[in-house]
């Protein structure tokens, strides 16, 4: 007999992510996911003024600001074919590199880790076999005996006290949990090590964005910071060395510590590369550009077919047409007025329809986008992949070395094949942010090299013309494609429409009924108690779901999160 | 003594975004002595957590669903607040109650915590508050500088001229 498992929220509080599966034989069927709150923000911005859209869009999400403000300036810029000073450039590559860094940090130590660390095990280890099981691994200097010891007396003190109840529904001794205790010390001490080390990334971003967490130094035409060799009021070479020292530590973390980790984890649990592949087609845009125009990238996209390298076709401008003509989205079982087929982002209408959730008809808030009717997957998987097709070096090196560590660790030879799955989600994350740590350093150097070449200028004037203009913004964001679709006519905004990460991800179903990349992905994930589905949060959250954090409503009223019955 | 005044909630949402708005209007009509600082959290989560660590008091301002009245003034602390951390769902979604949890476990919690509020009347999309909440929100600003005077800190209207 099948049962049906539903976990709403999967994300947070308010549930904008639900989840359904159907579970047969101790395995996911068919699933469903599903956004459970309309998020129409586009509707807000009909008939505003283009220069003011990023301010607004940059609240839709609460813990991706930059990256909403960055693709709604970018399609402004794109509709008015402006181009940008390098400087602006880079200090908007800074940010962005320094927030991907933050995201995936906290994503992995503080959202994930705990799908397959048991906290309560690391009570259990021996704090000098640990020390030493890491010494052997990274040169990092947080990893002695001392620090382990120290970690484990804390840890032991909290559950002492009760207070392990904050970290509610941690699924401690569930049978898919097989670390053992020194490698869960390990993580442990390497959680609490994250939480000193990310606010470096969020330092970052607060002194080049003017504030944290909403960035108010862009503007349509570049970025509002005033460059200056010496001067207290604006962005000096004094405050941009200090930036420096962030990067750096950042770096030592990102390669010695979160780097070996995600190997030590991924080489723990062999099992987990055969788990949660799904959908492999994959798409990412270029990103990091180095010059006024948009036209050359530090870190190369484009997309992939079928899972196969050699069917890369790379995205070379933020202006190519491959990209701009071949999105469009769906909303055959999404809650609004259809009927017209898919449509491209600049025709793209949110209506809102409402009606209960049905398996085979209309069931999430979500639309369904396809890259040339098909459905894909975004998110850094596809990043990795697309630029080790491309032949990006640095790339191919940390993959590499990963790679190398993972089998180091697994005792057999694990290959780029195994990327393609739900742990090799976390393992490509943790190469993407290697390479993202390292383009931090060299944008902070392009834009040194270009002050003390005399250029100090960081902004171009927009001006909008009569009549009708369409543009679009592509950013690749920590979770995958970002893009925001404007239609400007006589200097106000007619049409917008934003085609979020989440959105490639978690879509329901598209025109062809075929599922979005967590459906598909979830199909054959085990679960070995249904009402304990760590395994389908596992693939879920290898994603990095972020729908939930629009709405941040206390509610006092506990409501069950997963409901089983028999299908 | 440090004390921050987070606003949290989304504003494209209408009364989700009461705390934010209400931290704004805080700044415009109070003189705030220099111990408070101000925060527009938004919908943020670790983010915030440099801001909010080693503080002496946390006073945190948001819309909540208690089942009442549309604009009911809500105050949260002590033995109300397990509460707010009962409803996440699991460990692994950062919040703002995250943060708080991961600071108990560094041991630099802020040392006092309430969060003031409103029953929301409309959670739907726009930029204005609902006309309950709206008319509400005195009610809000005041509960909040009672908070305020409770440890100690004058935050007088600045029309008052008490400066």
């Amino acid at each position: 007999m099948s049962q049906r498992v539903t976990i709403d929220p999967v994300t947070r509080i308010e549930g904008h992510l639900r989840v359904d599966v159907e579970v047969d034989g101790g395995k996911v069927k068919k699933a469903w996911a599903s956004g459970q709150m309309w998020r129409g923000v586009e509707n807000i911005l009909i008939g505003r003024d283009p220069r003011d859209a990023w301010a607004i869009t940059q609240r839709i999400c609460g813990v991706c600001t930059t990256v909403h403000a960055l693709a709604s300036v970018r399609s402004v810029e794109n509709a008015l074919q402006l181009e940008l000073p390098v400087n602006a450039q880079y200090i908007r590559n800074m940010i962005i590199l320094a927030h991907a860094v933050h995201d995936h940090i906290v994503h992995f130590y503080h959202l994930s880790a705990l799908d397959w660390v048991d906290v309560t095990s690391a009570l259990k280890a021996d704090p000098a076999k640990a020390a030493s099981l890491a010494e052997s691994l990274s040169s990092w200097s947080g990893n002695s005996k001392a620090e382990f010891s120290k970690v484990q007396q804390r840890l032991s003190g909290f559950v002492g006290t009760g207070q392990l109840g904050i970290f509610t529904n941690g699924y401690w001794g569930h049978p898919a949990m097989k670390l053992p205790p020194e490698i869960n010390l390990i993580a442990v001490a390497h959680y609490l090590q994250a939480l000193e080390v990310q606010r470096h990334a969020n330092k970052v971003v607060s002194i080049l964005g003017g504030k944290t967490p909403h960035i108010q130094n862009v503007v349509v035409g570049g970025v509002a910071n005033a460059l200056a060799v010496d001067s207290q009021a604006v962005l000096t070479v004094e405050r941009l060395l200090a930036v420096k020292d962030w990067i750096d530590q950042l770096a030592d973390f990102v390669k010695n510590v979160y780097l070996v980790d995600v190997a030590v984890v991924g080489g723990s649990y062999p099992e987990w590369t055969q788990i949660g592949r799904g959908i492999v087609d994959y798409l990412c845009v270029p990103d990091i550009p180095l010059d006024g125009r948009n036209t050359e990238f530090a870190l190369p996209g484009g997309h992939i077919a079928g899972g196969d390298l050699a069917s890369f076709k790379q995205i070379r401008t933020h202006d190519d047409a491959y990209f701009k003509d071949g999105v469009s989205e769906s909303v055959k079982h999404s809650w609004y007025e259809g009927g017209k087929g898919p449509l491209h982002p600049y025709k793209g209408e949110t209506r809102p329809q409402y009606t209960d959730f049905q398996d085979d008809g209309k069931y999430s808030w979500l639309k369904s986008p396809t890259f040339y009717d098909k459905p894909m997957q975004v998110g850094p998987l596809p990043r990795v992949l697309a630029m080790v097709a491309a032949g990006h070096k640095p790339t191919i090196d940390y993959a590499a070395h990963a790679l190398e560590l993972v089998s180091t660790v697994a005792k057999t030879k694990v290959g780029i094949d195994a990327l393609h799955s739900t742990i090799g989600r976390h393992a490509a994350r943790a190469v993407a942010c290697a390479v993202e740590v390292d383009e931090l350093a060299r944008q902070w150097d392009l834009l040194l090299a270009s002050m003390a070449k005399g250029d100090l200028k960081t902004f171009n004037k927009p001006v909008f013309p009569q009549g009708e203009i369409t543009g679009v913004g592509m950013h690749e964001a920590p979770r995958g494609v970002l893009s925001h679709w404007i239609v400007i006519r006589d200097g106000k905004i007619r049409n917008y429409q934003c085609v979020v990460p989440t959105t490639w991800n978690a879509a329901p179903r598209n025109e062809r009924d075929e599922p979005g990349a967590y459906e598909a992905c979830l199909a054959g994930t085990p679960v070995a108690i249904p009402d304990q589905p760590l395994e389908v949060l596992r693939t879920v959250h290898s994603f990095d779901p972020c729908l939930a954090c629009a709405v941040h409503v206390v509610d006092q009223e506990r409501q069950p999160v997963i409901r089983v019955k028999a299908a | 003594m440090r004390v921050v005044v987070l606003g949290v909630g989304n504003v494209l949402l209408s009364d989700e975004g009461l705390g934010v708005r209400a931290v704004e209007r805080l700044q415009r009509i109070n003189c705030l002595p220099p111990e408070v600082e101000v925060i527009d959290g938004g919908t943020s989560g670790m983010e915030l957590l440099e801001q909010i660590e080693g503080i002496d008091a946390l006073i945190m301002v948001d819309a909540i669903r208690a089942g009442a009245p549309p604009a009911t003034p809500i105050r949260l602390a002590g033995e109300a607040l397990p509460v707010f951390f009962r409803t996440r769902l699991s460990p692994h979604q950062v919040g703002l109650s995250d943060v708080l949890a991961s600071l108990e476990l560094l041991g630099r919690s802020p040392r006092h915590i309430c969060i003031l509020g409103l029953q929301p009347q409309s959670l739907a999309l726009g930029m204005e508050l609902s006309r309950a909440v709206e008319e509400g929100m005195p009610a809000l600003l005041a509960m909040v500088t009672a908070e305020l005077a409770s440890l100690g800190l004058a935050a007088p209207a600045k029309s008052c001229g008490g400066s």
